[in-house]
């Protein structure tokens, strides 16, 4: 097995492993911590898709500021496992069995398609990812949406702020 | 690493996001999943870059296809970025007035 094929089971399973720790904590606290776990594999998944702009990214904008933030509201509504409303257990089961039948039909759809057989990732070429490129691409073909993003993001501070401001 | 390997990894994280969106009553919780279930379709938005890319290569050595994918990754993240400080501040304008984050008293809208 080559290091690339090890990182990318190593990642998986840290992924999928923090995923589901993130559902089942009861302190919301510690769902944050997996959920930043889990960001950090998909990151490592990135850069061994030779998207190493988008990794850098994900880690400040993710793991970094969004993160960040849940951690602020959490700690000051002080929550903790005591005050989490517990859902009636019938309830979770329900949810639990439509996931996995989602889950099942996906995955069975996947494996009848005859057309993804022949198709592999080779990872550790290309220059897309590049800083160089990508910024190349968005200040040429992708203005526009970059400036109505500016747009969207001034519209979504104001509107937090109005939200938050005590009425 | 064939491409079904990637397309099995994403379905599952966001099956995982879905299951918690409905088991869990914990609005912060909820949103987290959603979180997830995003990140999920990022990696494979990448992943597939990453296939045409390769094959678009093949052709021509200094090939920009599937550039897109990438740059539409980013403003997957930048949406997300401006959903979370709304939707943040939505939870603690809730929990302002009800002193909980149960999304059950969200199916009471009025008063």
């Amino acid at each position: 097995m080559s290091i690339t094929q090890f990182l990318f089971y190593f990642l998986t399973v840290l992924a999928l492993f923090s995923a589901v720790m993130v559902v089942v904590s009861k302190n919301p606290v510690h769902s944050v911590l997996w959920l930043i776990a889990v960001f950090f594999a998909i990151s490592g998944h990135y850069i061994l898709l030779n998207a190493q702009f988008l990794a850098i990214v994900n880690l400040i904008v993710y793991a970094g500021a969004i993160m960040v933030l849940f951690l602020f509201v959490i700690m000051l509504m002080n929550l903790n496992a005591s005050t989490e409303p517990q859902k009636n257990n019938w309830l979770k089961l329900a949810g639990v069995i439509a996931g996995g039948c989602f889950l099942m039909v996906l995955v069975s759809l996947v494996k009848q398609a005859n057309e993804l057989n022949n198709i592999a990732v080779t990872m550790g070429t290309g220059e897309i990812g590049l800083i160089k490129n990508l910024g190349k691409a968005l200040f040429n073909d992708f203005v526009v949406p970059f400036e109505i993003s500016s747009v969207l993001f001034l519209s979504a501070m104001v509107g937090a702020v109005v939200i938050g401001k005590k009425a | 690493m064939p491409i079904q390997y990637y397309i099995y990894l994403c379905l599952a994280l966001f099956s995982i996001g879905i299951v918690g969106v409905l088991t869990r009553r914990n609005a912060i919780i909820v949103f987290m999943c959603i979180e997830l279930m995003l990140n999920a379709v990022n990696l494979l938005l990448v992943a597939f870059s990453k296939v045409h890319n390769t094959a678009a290569l093949a052709g021509d050595k200094t090939s920009m296809i599937g550039i897109e994918a990438q740059l539409f990754v980013f403003f997957i993240m930048v949406v997300a970025a401006a959903e979370v400080s709304v939707g943040l501040a939505i939870i603690v304008m809730m929990y302002r007035n009800v002193h909980s984050v149960d999304i059950n008293f969200l199916n009471r809208l009025k008063n």
